[in-house]
């Protein structure tokens, strides 16, 4: 079986700025509705704070909770669970950590419910975390998700070259973007499980560009006679079927994660699935779009340049030209490209 | 060529059973993190400044005595800030002879920043300041430890976190009475014998009443609870006590629950020798006063001096049995010269914990089958490898786990989610490659070899790629990502293994057999 009889032939790289439309769009309501709310929606982890699961021994509205905490300024209560008797509640950091503080809130509420005649009632978590705890998570979030990036870029950019680094790190800055806009919009506030999501789909983004790139750097010598923007479109349709398929299953493993995995892991998952759809897509448009974008630049900067090392970015790129070393090169790259075709 | 393929497959075999070695029996050796077990966590900070406070005041005290044993009488000599002493009123006269006597005390651990007439302020030295910073947090460590011991936890992480020096981390896995443990760790157990100058009273004013409403440099108001014998509603009272303590938990030998002249349970301590010097002095310079006794800043108890108390005392007052005890404990195994503050605490009840394993069960196993059904549609035989290779990724990745001792958390279940994912891809990877090569006229087994050979490339790069954020997460994130990026980087390791030399093997160990010239992919 096969989703394509023979290689598909779509034009991607042509429709590319319809794509970078679609994005902006979303990432322009995702900062305007950021921005509307007074920044990003940051969970009790970074911004500090308490939050409580309880149980209810009967089905509980979260209407009657709110009423009962009409007391407490800057609470949040939902429904949590299925099974009508969870409830989260949710409050700000009061003030500076000292001795017990940090639990006045968590305990007011018990105290305030236990005087509600609400019923009786289970406290199944409680998670208490002061300002010093959640700037330093903030902090640990940002590095972890810096130095990974710039791990990546060297590596990508060693292994193949500067400006398909630069395309697989705009990409997962795309995809951040997208992924923060819509949770944004979606209303999931952003917990450590949530940034574990993010941070995996950043693997998963810059795994799906190296391979598009993989194939780009292999065509470069197969096809070195082609035009770079039409080589990348040609790599883009070969690897179309594996792209889908690999996005498909681990979508449904998210899915199924998102759909079994309870109210603990919903946020990690839906991010995950939003994650996994924006790195699929800012693989095929926007990494290939920027790497073509700078590849062009370099080549237009070069105008004078002959047409060999327009088809030949990399290898003029890769040390200043010298005209007597050219056809060694361009002999080399045959034969690289006899070899591999016999292989 | 055969005998190589032996030796292959007696490789995989053997990584198999090392793996299931390692895993069983699965309920003993797959250790569950806190979010998954149920238990408490806590992130606490040593409030080192107190331990510093507490040895300057003691400095200046003592500095003041002996000057006051040679005739130097001072207006004041006082800790103000946790690191400096500011000394006022030096009679001119006894200059020389104060700045001698200074120099000998202090000069160890103090210098002198600056002396204009009479007035002169020592500040401790920064090696000194910082050594017994860490010594407090390392006191406080080795309390906590104590005391969660005798908790009697299964499996207690009580370790330094963070870089900033001075947060402890502490785990419980499956506490149940989270209250009572709470109430252990976080009794800083800050023990001062205080002498009573005035009170009990029902009001602050109404103690200083007498003072004119003044309160004297040397002394300071504390608070108690006012049923200590009578009985009936806990009042507020309030006692004007001495600032400096008579004698503090470091000079506290031991302490255990016992009972007291009225059958009541008690706590009785023993003081060490430079304790019970001080102690035996300030009593019985004091007969007939009260001594309050400070849990924390908070008088648990105020009795009378009967007579010169030394090495032995008690504490009474409305215990109950277990209270005593508690107190007891908390006595005993530390007394903290540094109170601690909590900066973090997430209590997950077994209930919810018990959730989530089955939920993460259910979404891996339903995520799992219909991958499995997918790559079996769409690959046909050739699927069959493709699940064997990811069956083997998640075994060998659970064995790893195990071997190291690593938890699983919730997100480390999404990192076995993720790695099937991955396991997946490398897989399609290969045999989309595999296809193509048919496409271009290759046969099969020149195809499979070409496929195998190609794509190894793509999955190193891809591999290293992932390892290097995973290394980044695992470097910079706390706790629960951690455990994500341990799964995962163990996950991707045992992939490259699965998906390139297990899935090789196998097509190797089919097509050896087979002379056919198509492959069901």
């Amino acid at each position: 079986m096969a989703f394509f009889s023979e290689e598909p032939n779509f034009d991607f790289i042509g429709k590319r700025w319809y794509a970078v439309a679609v994005s902006m769009v979303i990432i322009v309501i995702g900062v305007v509705a950021i921005v509307a709310r007074g920044g990003l929606p940051l969970g009790i982890d970074f911004s500090g704070g308490t939050l409580m699961v309880l149980e209810f021994e009967q089905p509980m509205p979260e209407e009657s909770v709110r009423d009962a905490l009409a007391a407490l300024d800057e609470k949040v209560v939902q429904q949590y669970g299925d099974s009508g008797g969870g409830v989260l509640i949710r409050l700000p950091q009061a003030g500076p950590e000292q001795g017990a503080s940090l639990e006045q809130g968590a305990e007011q509420v018990i105290e305030i419910l236990e005087g509600s005649g609400l019923g009786t009632f289970e406290v199944i978590s409680r998670e208490l975390v002061g300002p010093i705890i959640g700037q330093e998570l903030q902090r640990r979030g940002i590095s972890a998700f810096v130095f990974a990036m710039a791990g990546i870029l060297i590596y990508v950019g060693l292994r193949f070259r500067f400006s398909f680094g630069v395309g697989a790190i705009v990409a997962v800055v795309h995809d951040i973007l997208i992924t923060l806009s819509l949770l944004t919009l979606f209303g999931i506030d952003l917990s450590l499980n949530v940034v574990a999501a993010m941070l995996t789909i950043t693997g998963y983004s810059v795994n799906d560009s190296i391979v598009v790139f993989d194939r780009v750097r292999e065509n470069l010598r197969l096809m070195r006679r082609d035009k770079f923007d039409h080589l990348v479109n040609k790599s883009i349709n070969q690897t179309l079927a594996r792209t889908i398929i690999t996005s498909g299953t681990t979508g449904f493993a998210v899915l199924a994660l998102s759909l079994f995995g309870g109210e603990v892991l919903r946020g990690f998952s839906i991010t995950m699935l939003i994650g996994i759809f924006s790195g699929t897509y800012s693989t095929i448009f926007i990494a290939t779009s920027t790497a073509i974008a700078i590849t062009q630049r370099r080549t237009a900067a070069r105008s004078q340049s002959s047409a060999v090392q327009e088809r030949e970015p990399k290898r003029s790129q890769e040390s200043p030209r010298s005209g007597a070393r050219r056809p060694q090169r361009a002999q080399r790259s045959k034969r690289n490209g006899r070899k591999a075709r016999a292989s | 060529m055969t005998k190589n393929l032996q030796w292959k497959l007696l490789a995989i075999v053997a990584v198999v059973a090392l793996s299931a070695l390692a895993i069983y029996p699965p309920e003993e050796r797959i250790r569950l993190g806190l979010d998954l077990e149920g238990g408490v966590h806590m992130v606490l900070r040593v409030q080192t400044d107190d331990a510093l406070q507490l040895e300057t005041e003691t400095a200046s005290e003592q500095l003041s005595e002996q000057l006051s044993l040679q005739g130097i009488e001072l207006t004041s000599a006082v800790a103000v800030d946790p690191v400096t002493i500011q000394i006022e009123g030096v009679p001119p006269e006894r200059d020389a002879e104060f700045r001698q006597m200074a120099e000998d005390q202090l000069s160890l651990s103090y210098e002198r920043e600056s002396g204009v007439s009479g007035s002169y302020t020592y500040r401790m030295r920064s090696p000194v300041e910082s050594s017994l910073r860490d010594e407090s947090v390392r006191q406080a460590l080795q309390t906590i430890e104590r005391r969660v011991n005798e908790l009697g936890v299964a499996e207690p992480i009580v370790a330094p976190y963070s870089v900033g020096g001075d947060q402890i981390l502490v785990q419980l896995p499956g506490v149940s009475d989270v209250a009572r443990a709470k109430e252990i760790i976080r009794s800083t157990a800050l023990l001062e014998l205080k002498i009573v100058e005035d009170g009990p009273a029902a009001s602050q004013e109404l103690l200083l009443q007498t003072r004119n409403g003044v309160l004297p440099p040397d002394m300071e108001v504390v608070t108690g609870a006012s049923n200590m014998l009578t009985g009936g509603a806990p009042e507020t009272v309030y006692y004007l006590v001495r600032r400096v303590a008579a004698v503090t938990g470091r000079d506290l030998r031991n302490a255990r629950p016992t009972l007291d002249e009225f059958n009541q349970p008690a706590v009785s301590f023993s003081l060490n020798r430079e304790g019970a010097r001080k102690f035996g002095e300030v009593t019985s310079q004091n007969i007939g006063r009260s001594l309050a006794v400070l849990l924390d800043g908070r008088v648990e108890t105020a009795p009378t001096i009967e007579g010169r108390i030394s090495d032995e005392g008690q504490i009474s007052g409305t215990f109950t049995q277990q209270e005593a005890a508690d107190l007891g404990l908390i006595l005993r195994s530390g007394a903290l010269p540094a109170s601690l503050t909590y900066l973090e605490e997430r209590t997950i009840g077994p209930t919810l914990g018990a959730d989530s394993v089955r939920a993460g069960v259910i979404a891996s196993v339903s995520g799992l089958v219909v991958v499995a059904i997918f790559m079996l549609v769409y690959y046909r035989l050739s699927g069959i490898n493709a699940i064997v290779a990811v069956g083997m990724n998640l075994l060998i990745l659970m064995g790893f786990m195990a071997y190291l001792g690593a938890v699983l958390t919730l997100p480390g279940i999404a990192g076995l989610i993720l790695t099937i994912g991955i396991g997946v891809d490398s897989n399609v990877l290969i045999f989309e490659r595999i296809k193509e090569e048919l496409r271009a006229g290759k046969r099969v087994k020149a195809a499979v070899g070409a496929g195998f050979d190609r794509v190894f490339l793509t999955i190193v790069d891809t591999h290293i790629a992932s390892l290097i954020a995973a290394a980044f997460l695992f470097q910079f994130g706390s706790g629960p990502i951690r455990g994500f990026a341990t799964t995962l980087a163990i996950g991707l390791v045992s992939n490259v293994f699965t998906a390139v030399f297990v899935s090789r093997t196998l097509f190797e160990a089919v097509l050896l057999r087979r002379r056919t010239a198509t492959l069901s992919i």
